[in-house]
């Protein structure tokens, strides 16, 4: 009874030495975790992303090495507005994120044009480029707009004539578990194969409709099938996907592609 | 020995803290859509449960009872920033599956429920089997509703087709309701009916009951 009646755990000074002990314990514990992790987990960040950009570009094979079937593909700095390439910023230590909230780096998106609901985007983005034996195969790039919970990340891989999609696939996302995250599903996403950007002109005429696409419509070859029970998710795609193929997007840079590829 | 065998055994069915206390139920739901991130949330939440309850439980004489809580709240968090950045480095691709809710842990109640509850009263082993036993508890009621949630959600267990999906070819037309929140609702609610129906004692008296006036004691 002596003995207890001499340790008061209510004590001030305990209190204090509790407090501050723990903090302590835990934030070292915490902060070694995380920076020991870090290093793994950001190359589990960059190789899954290498990873998207493979499989939306048809290279990946289950077994190889990520980094190595990955050098197979040419990175490049593309400047937004006038659609030409550029050395100004390194494709490999780019953040389109972080340089669209940079007054230097990024630009803000007049809201009339922003039907990706992103707010402002870089001057620069990173296009992916695939050749073959012959000559360039597809070119992979960035999109990512605003789908129902969360900012949908992925990679659009477009054929040489640079108006038909090859494929759509999203790296990072947040929609909902078994209806929006379709998305990023077999066999929804396999339908993006062959659909057509353009009609003519420099607005993109590709969606995601409600419905199924019938198979008689004129325009088939622009209309996705769309998500039921996930309709916001489904126009967040149709909005990102036309942003970034838009004038305010790629579009620039997709119209010098095609006369590119036609002077070869 | 039978005592920690009790304690570990005994929020299995008898006191699971599920379907018998009501806790945890938000991430019941919001897991276990699949199997292979409801396991992944399991281990994460057991292994979380086990550990604050030995470190609360070490640490029970020193802890001032007017910040008790909060010493218990820093001590599960950092738990759970631990496991979170273990799952991030060596389980990458199914931790995006389950992005915020290994957060959550640090505001799920079974864990602060057996920290205050037994890990503040009892010795540093009994706690870590407590924490263990609830943990796994927790994680039979999850397995149980993953496994009917994706067999019939989507025709697979782990990933691997079971039964063969109408859009593939096969028989089975896929239950979307299974991949909703509120399928996990009627699961849980099944099997709280079903163990109450095999153990009777479980069954909750009603609280009140409403006296029938018979015309007689009226007038």
């Amino acid at each position: 009874m002596s003995e207890k009646n001499k340790f008061d755990r209510d004590s001030i000074s305990n209190t204090l030495i509790v407090a501050i002990g723990l903090s302590l314990v835990c934030s070292v514990i915490v902060s070694s975790a995380a920076i020991v992790l870090k290093p793994i987990q950001e190359k589990n960040e960059e190789e899954f992303r290498q990873q998207i950009i493979l499989d939306v570009a048809g290279l990946m094979q289950p077994d190889g090495n990520i980094e190595d079937m990955f050098a197979a593909i040419e990175p490049r700095m593309v400047e937004l507005d006038t659609g030409e390439y550029s050395d100004a910023v390194d494709p490999a230590t780019f953040d389109a994120l972080m340089a669209a909230g940079d007054p230097q780096l990024g630009i803000a998106i007049p809201s009339d044009k922003d039907i990706a609901g992103i707010g402002r985007r870089a001057k620069y983005a990173p296009v992916y480029i695939v050749r073959d034996g012959t000559g360039i195969d597809q070119v992979i790039l960035p999109v990512y707009g605003k789908g129902l919970w969360s900012t949908m990340q992925g990679y659009l891989s477009i054929a040489p004539d640079g108006n038909t999609v090859r494929g759509l696939r999203f790296y990072a996302h947040a929609e909902t578990p078994g209806l929006g995250d379709q998305i990023d599903k077999e066999p929804w996403r396999a339908q993006w194969a062959g659909k057509v950007i353009y009609d003519g002109g420099d607005e993109p005429q590709i969606r995601v409709i409600k419905g199924v696409v019938p198979a008689a419509a004129p325009d088939a070859s622009h209309m996705i099938d769309g998500l039921s029970g996930a309709t916001l998710t489904a126009n967040g795609v149709t909005g990102l996907v036309r942003y970034w193929t838009g004038p305010h997007g790629f579009g620039p840079y997709l119209k010098n592609f095609r006369e590119d590829i036609a002077d070869e | 020995m039978s005592e920690a065998r009790t304690i570990l055994i005994d929020p299995l069915i008898d006191n699971n803290p599920v379907t018998l206390q009501m806790l945890g139920i938000c991430s019941a739901l919001a897991v276990t859509t699949s199997l292979l991130p409801a396991l992944l949330m399991c281990l994460a939440l057991t292994s979380v449960a086990a550990l604050s309850g030995a470190a609360i439980s070490a640490l029970r004489h020193r802890i001032p009872n007017n910040i008790r809580i909060i010493v218990h709240m820093t001590i599960i968090a950092s738990l759970v920033i631990l496991v979170d950045q273990l799952l991030r480095a060596y389980a990458f691709e199914t931790s995006k599956q389950l992005s915020v809710f290994v957060g959550l842990i640090i505001t799920n109640c079974i864990v602060l429920g057996r920290a205050e509850a037994f890990a503040m009263k009892n010795g540093v082993v009994m706690s870590f089997l407590d924490g263990l036993g609830n943990g796994l508890g927790y994680s039979v009621i999850l397995i149980a509703v993953a496994t009917l949630r994706e067999l019939f959600g989507a025709g697979t267990l782990l990933g691997y087709p079971v039964l063969e999906l109408v859009s593939n070819g096969g028989w089975y037309e896929a239950n979307g309701l299974m991949l909703l929140p509120p399928s996990a609702f009627f699961i849980i609610g099944l099997l709280i009916w079903g163990i109450r129906t095999w153990r009777t004692q479980q069954v909750e008296k009603a609280d009140y009951q409403i006296h029938e006036v018979h015309r007689t004691e009226v007038y």
